[in-house]
């Protein structure tokens, strides 16, 4: 009802001025519905802005695939600073493309954009070393797809190709990744 | 009062749980032409998904593994005496089933007067194939594991009396295969190899078995095809492809078939290919080598 209150204002100019409809009188305590639900809110890390994750044992092995050698591909990819525009183009892309953004909500995109972006360095061999958690542990519960998957290959060839990375290169990082299809989706 | 807010808030909970597992929601839809461009392969022109002449383990289709695909083909040869085309559909149920239909009409032109066919009597066919994907995968999975399919194609000639008379013992036949094929992503490299069972000539267009091998002879023999393709682009892709074929008519020698092609997908859904045939000695009439063109459109 209140939004025909400036129409009344509008029709009636002469009116006396309304008056302010009395607040409701606090009748109960607020609830606090988190509580009421068992929902525990982690605080952000202030240093980092990431969302603590479960304990897990941290290592390459998590990458989920063995490094190439040689700085070929580091260089195909323009370096560190290269595969950081990439990665978080790809992760951008994603999280705007209608047809998986809605997996990306309420994730903690902080953490995402560093840990894909130490992944790819890893087996770019770029120099990073890769502290994420397996590829496994990570995908446990979100119930992607393997549509799913293509459109985020799809969006991250876009963000290769934007980077003009030849093709052959943006192949062998594809390569590195499609064997963990059985690891990243679940139907 | 306290009771139903806190209905209201376990509705909208659940109604945010919902949300949040899209794939609930998408279970509904049967068509997401989620493959990935060039993925599903273009048409042979026997109809199965595959190269233009090698059937490959692709599902035809733009369809992933929980959706249905579709697609449609249009291909024409030209060779020096002759005139094939073909035309057909496809449907890919789950990523892990194939139906398919082509048909197919080769103009004799000048060849069906010298034969006392008459000029350009056209030769029919249709062809109705099934495939099944065993295991593998083109794209994903491990390197070594390829995408490897089982599949029937059975083929019926629309001109018994005339298959016949050239020496086919029958006029209908069915082939099997047996594919793998693979995206070898750090080469950016498609490989495809397929042994097929067969009794057809000229594909079947010249009927199935025949008098060459004497009587005893079925004329069923195991043959090979080939693809091997380059990825240029995530568009664009050219390769060679060699298939071999049985010999089974006395009065025409037949030849390996082969070409060398480029495929360039247009959209998602529509694929454009060229190439140039090889396809030998037709009904006598040695060095037939020509052009195909084909058109896909697949969702
Ligand atoms: C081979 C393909 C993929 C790779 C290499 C990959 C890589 C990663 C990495 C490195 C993480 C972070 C691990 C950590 O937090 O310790 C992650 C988490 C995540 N990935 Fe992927 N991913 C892939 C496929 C996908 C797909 C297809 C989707 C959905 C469209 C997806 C959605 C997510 C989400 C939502 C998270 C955050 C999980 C959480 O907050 O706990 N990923 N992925």
């Amino acid at each position: 009802m209140m939004f025909l209150l400036p129409m009344l204002i509008a029709a009636a100019p002469l009116a006396e001025p309304p008056v302010e409809a009395p607040a409701p009188a606090q009748t109960e305590a607020p609830v606090d519905w988190d509580k009421e639900f068992g929902v525990v809110r982690k605080e952000r890390d202030p240093v980092t802005g990431e969302i603590p994750v479960d304990p897990y044992v941290q290592g390459d092995a998590n990458a989920g695939a063995r490094p190439y050698s040689g700085d070929g591909l580091a260089r195909a990819f323009g370096g560190q600073a290269g595969i950081r525009r990439i990665t978080d183009r790809a992760l951008e892309l994603s999280e705007a493309d209608p047809r998986i953004k809605a997996i990306f909500e309420e994730h903690d995109m902080v953490r995402l954009r560093r840990t894909l972006f130490e992944q790819v360095c890893y087996l770019l061999n770029a120099g990073c070393t890769y502290t994420g958690r397996d590829m496994k542990t990570a995908h446990k519960g979100l119930g992607t797809t393997r549509a799913d998957l293509n459109a985020l290959v799809e969006n991250l060839q876009r963000a290769m190709r934007e980077a003009r990375v030849s093709f052959a290169a943006q192949n062998r990082l594809l390569a590195k990744l499609a064997p963990m299809d059985r690891d990243v989706t679940e139907r | 009062m306290r009771k139903s807010l806190v209905r209201l808030a376990v509705a909208c909970s659940m109604g945010t749980l919902i949300s949040s597992t899209p794939a609930a929601a998408r279970d509904l839809v049967s068509f997401d032409s989620g493959k990935l461009i060039l993925t599903n392969g273009i048409t042979t022109i026997e109809g199965s998904g595959g190269g233009g002449l090698a059937t490959w383990a692709t599902i035809s289709g733009m369809g992933t593994n929980r959706a249905f695909g579709v697609s449609a083909h249009v291909t024409g040869v030209e060779l020096p005496d002759f005139r094939l085309d073909t035309h057909g559909i496809a449907i890919g149920i789950r990523d892990r089933v194939e139906l398919a239909y082509a048909r197919q009409n080769f103009n004799t032109r000048q060849v069906g007067a010298a034969l006392g066919l008459g000029r350009g009597f056209q030769f029919n066919q249709d062809i109705l194939s099934a495939k099944v994907r065993l295991a593998g995968d083109l794209v994903y999975g491990p390197a070594w594991l390829p995408q490897v399919s089982i599949g029937v194609e059975h083929k019926r000639s629309l001109d018994a009396a005339i298959v016949r008379a050239v020496g086919a013992r029958s006029s209908a036949g069915t082939d099997f295969t047996v594919s793998a094929t693979k995206l070898f992503l750090g080469a950016s490299v498609l490989a495809n190899a397929t042994v097929r069972v067969t009794k057809a000539n000229q594909f079947g267009l010249l009927g199935f078995g025949g008098d060459k091998h004497g009587a005893g002879s079925a004329g069923r023999s195991v043959q090979f095809e080939g693809s091997l393709a380059y990825m240029l682009s995530r568009r664009l892709v050219v390769g060679g492809e060699w298939r071999t074929r049985p010999d089974n008519l006395g009065i025409a020698r037949e030849d390996d078939a082969k070409d060398l092609f480029a495929a360039w997908a247009v959209t998602r859904n529509v694929t454009v290919t060229a190439a140039y045939v090889d396809v030998g000695s037709v009904a006598t009439f040695a060095g037939q080598r020509g052009g195909l063109l084909s058109l896909q459109v697949a969702y």
